[in-house]
């Protein structure tokens, strides 16, 4: 059985300008009850990488840059 | 993925769940005997797990001194449950209330307070007052956190608890687990296991189709209650779903208890109240679920008839605690309180005792059916417990495991259960391709929509067992990539014995009782002579799913005949009449 790729939108983004995953913050990766944020291997930067999502933001608020924005996802809004 | 690393850990305690009870119970225990080796074993983090992630807005069930006694409240709770609680257990939250609020207050979690430094309790339940607001209730969290470095108890995060272990004589000896980023296995043995893994919240599908936009924190998908069933532990009351009134899509509270003090009200789509009690109880969801069943509907919340203070206080709480991103919901769909009412729908089913009265059967010192097994908070069986009533029940159960632990030795345990489990857990990984776990999540929750959802048809309800032993067959060839799907697989496996026991549990009770949580069409009546008892489902020696009904124990408060059918009558009088 081969698999599909499908693209969703992700209602969790991260502005790279912002984010110092470089400098070793993991923060939002370490809150999310999902565990649905990771770096990005591409941008060393934190992304979404799996659109699973509660919307519940503590991802957002305890970002020391405000780097992270959560939006509701596409499906609720 | 790559080698299995297990590792073997020994602990006097093991909490499974740092959600709410569950940092409460490690606490409590380590303050009672500071000697005991005490680890805490958390799906995501303790920091911001579970439903008090982001804090909360108010506690739904605060008895205090001056407002309501402890009677008072075991009264009311045993009337919005039809009759079927134990009440010792009830007895036992309501006289721990206020300790725990002034317990909670001195590790800084903020209550509202009126000029002279009193509790400023609120008015939402039929009969009582109950509700103290938090508008500052974000800090729950930091505030537990702290407490559990001061007493040195033992986290790991981002393991989840798979399943208990049993000692050849049944008691508990301990459980197992797995990493969710790197998939190490690891086998916790303990004296005692405290569950505190939450609700059943992932069983049905939110109306949306996102799977993860329901109205618990996802985290909370129903293993606590799968790894009690599978160590031989009784469950009670099943068939008495959760669901809620909630914001329409956005699947949280709108909320009526913040905003029922402030004159906000449930309305019809002409903008009328129909029902007298804001209090989330059976009855009211009945009424609920008529109202939008009727040309009636929608069901909106009220707020635009209050004043622009009263409005921006309600935005403050609402916008800040608990579900913060609501503010940004509204905002998208141009929902301003002062001039659109809120629109809510009803919430997909779950097990919750939190809010309803599903849950694993503990008694009164939070003990489960198995020897050292406790569980607290959502999914312990005191019915309509909340935050108040995790913490509290959490309590109870670590210090009662403190005891129980300097009275036993670490169990023996089988290696071939552990054997057994590696290999279930881990059969995901060694496929190459199958079928993902999100498609197997997504068909068994929206059979459990199409099928198990209020109101119960037997027809219905055999059809969907029969969807669900198809669905296990198909077990055989669910598939991960990585240590994150794995989790998920994991996760799909128990909701779908959730998703078993809710049919398994709401075909034996014969009845209909607790308004829409469990409304048999077949059996329409309430049947006091042969249904007024709790149900106990559990897995027999075959390994079978069995039940049995369990006598309520003689009340410890008396309840007048003509005040237990208080809830049945929440319709405005108006509406009624018509
Ligand atoms: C949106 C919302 C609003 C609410 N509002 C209020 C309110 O205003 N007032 C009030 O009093 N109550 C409210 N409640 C209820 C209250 O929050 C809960 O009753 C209480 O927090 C439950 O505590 P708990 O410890 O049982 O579960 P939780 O605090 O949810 O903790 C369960 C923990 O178990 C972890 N876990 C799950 N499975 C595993 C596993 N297999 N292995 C390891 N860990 C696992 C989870 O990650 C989670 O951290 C609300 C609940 C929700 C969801
Ligand atoms: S918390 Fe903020 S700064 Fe840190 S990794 Fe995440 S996005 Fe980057
Ligand atoms: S909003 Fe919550 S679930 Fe979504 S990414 Fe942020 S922390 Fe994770």
């Amino acid at each position: 059985m081969p698999f599909a790729n499908h693209p969703t939108s992700v209602p969790v983004t991260v502005d790279d300008e912002k984010c110092i995953a470089e400098k070793g913050c993991r923060v939002c990766i370490d809150v999310c009850p999902l565990d649905v944020l990771a770096i990005n291997p591409a941008s060393g930067k934190a992304h979404m990488k799996y659109d699973e999502c509660w919307y519940c933001m503590p991802c957002e608020v305890d970002c020391p840059t405000g780097a992270v924005k959560v939006e509701i996802p596409y499906l609720l809004r | 993925m790559s080698e299995i690393k297990t590792e073997i850990v020994e602990t006097d305690i093991l909490v499974i769940g740092g959600g709410t009870g569950g940092p409460m119970a490690a606490i409590k225990a380590k303050e009672k005997n500071p000697g005991l080796k005490v680890v805490l074993m958390e799906k995501a983090n303790v920091k911001r797990s579970g439903a008090v992630s982001m804090g909360m807005d108010g506690l739904n069930n605060a008895v205090i001194p001056g407002y309501a006694t402890p009677e008072q409240y075991v009264k009311e709770i045993t009337v919005a449950n039809d009759g079927i609680v134990h009440q010792k257990a009830v007895m036992a939250y309501a006289t721990g209330s206020y300790p725990m609020i002034q317990y909670l207050d001195s590790i800084g979690v903020k209550f509202e307070k009126d000029g002279s430094g009193e509790y400023n309790v609120r008015k939402v339940h039929h009969m009582g007052t109950y509700v103290l607001p938090m508008p500052e209730g974000h800090h729950v969290k930091k505030a537990l956190y702290r407490q559990l470095r001061k007493h040195q108890v033992l986290v790991t995060n981002r393991y989840m608890a798979t399943r208990l272990l049993n000692a050849p004589d049944g008691r508990i000896a301990g459980a197992m687990g797995v990493n969710t980023r790197t998939g190490e296995f690891l086998v916790v043995r303990a004296k005692s296991v405290i569950l505190a893994c939450g609700a059943a919240g992932r069983l049905g599908l939110p109306s949306s189709g996102y799977l993860f936009g329901t109205y618990e924190n996802p985290a909370n998908c129903g293993d606590g209650y799968a790894m009690a069933y599978h160590a031989g532990a009784g469950l009670a009351n099943l068939e008495c779903y959760q669901i809620n009134p909630l914001i329409k899509d956005y699947n949280g509270p709108a909320c009526a208890y913040v905003t029922g003090p402030f004159g906000g009200y449930t309305a019809n789509n002409k903008g009328e109240r129909f029902i007298e009690c804001d209090y989330w109880s059976g009855q009211m969801m009945k009424e609920f679920y008529s109202e939008l069943q009727s040309g009636n509907g929608p069901v909106f919340l009220n707020m635009t008839h209050l004043a622009e203070e009263t409005i921006s206080e309600i935005e403050t709480i609402l916008h800040s605690n608990e579900r913060p991103s609501r503010g940004r919901f509204h905002e998208n769909r141009g929902t301003n309180y002062r001039e659109k009412m809120v629109e809510m729908h009803i919430s997909e089913i779950g097990f919750c005792s939190g809010h309803s009265a599903s849950g694993v059967w503990v008694d009164e010192n939070a003990r489960t059916t198995v020897d050292g097994l406790y569980a607290a908070g959502d999914m312990a069986s005191v019915p309509h417990n909340y935050m108040l009533g995790a913490f509290v029940n959490g309590s109870i159960a670590g210090q009662d495991a403190a005891d129980y632990c300097a009275s036993t030795d670490l169990p023996a345990y089988d290696e071939a259960d552990v054997a057994r489990e590696q290999e279930r857990v881990l059969a995901p990984t060694r496929r190459d391709d199958g079928l993902t776990p999100h498609e197997m999540e997504f068909k068994t929750r929206r059979l459990v929509n199409d099928y198990l959802q209020p109101p119960k048809v037997t027809a219905k309800y055999k059809i969907a067992q029969a969807r669900f032993a198809e669905i296990r067959e198909d077990l055989n060839a669910l598939c991960v990539k990585d240590p994150h799907e794995l989790m998920r697989a994991l996760e799909l496996q128990s909701i779908l014995d959730c998703a078993d026991m809710a049919a398994a549990a709401s075909l034996y009770r014969t009845e209909s009782r607790w308004g829409l949580y469990h409304w048999r069409v077949d059996h329409p009546a309430t049947d006091n002579e042969n249904w007024f008892c709790h149900t106990l489902l559990y897995k027999d020696e075959m390994g079978r799913m069995a039940h049995k009904k369990r006598a309520v124990d003689p009340y410890v408060v008396d309840i007048p005949e003509e005040e237990m059918g208080a809830y049945h009558q929440l319709r405005t009088p108006a509406l009624a009449a018509e």
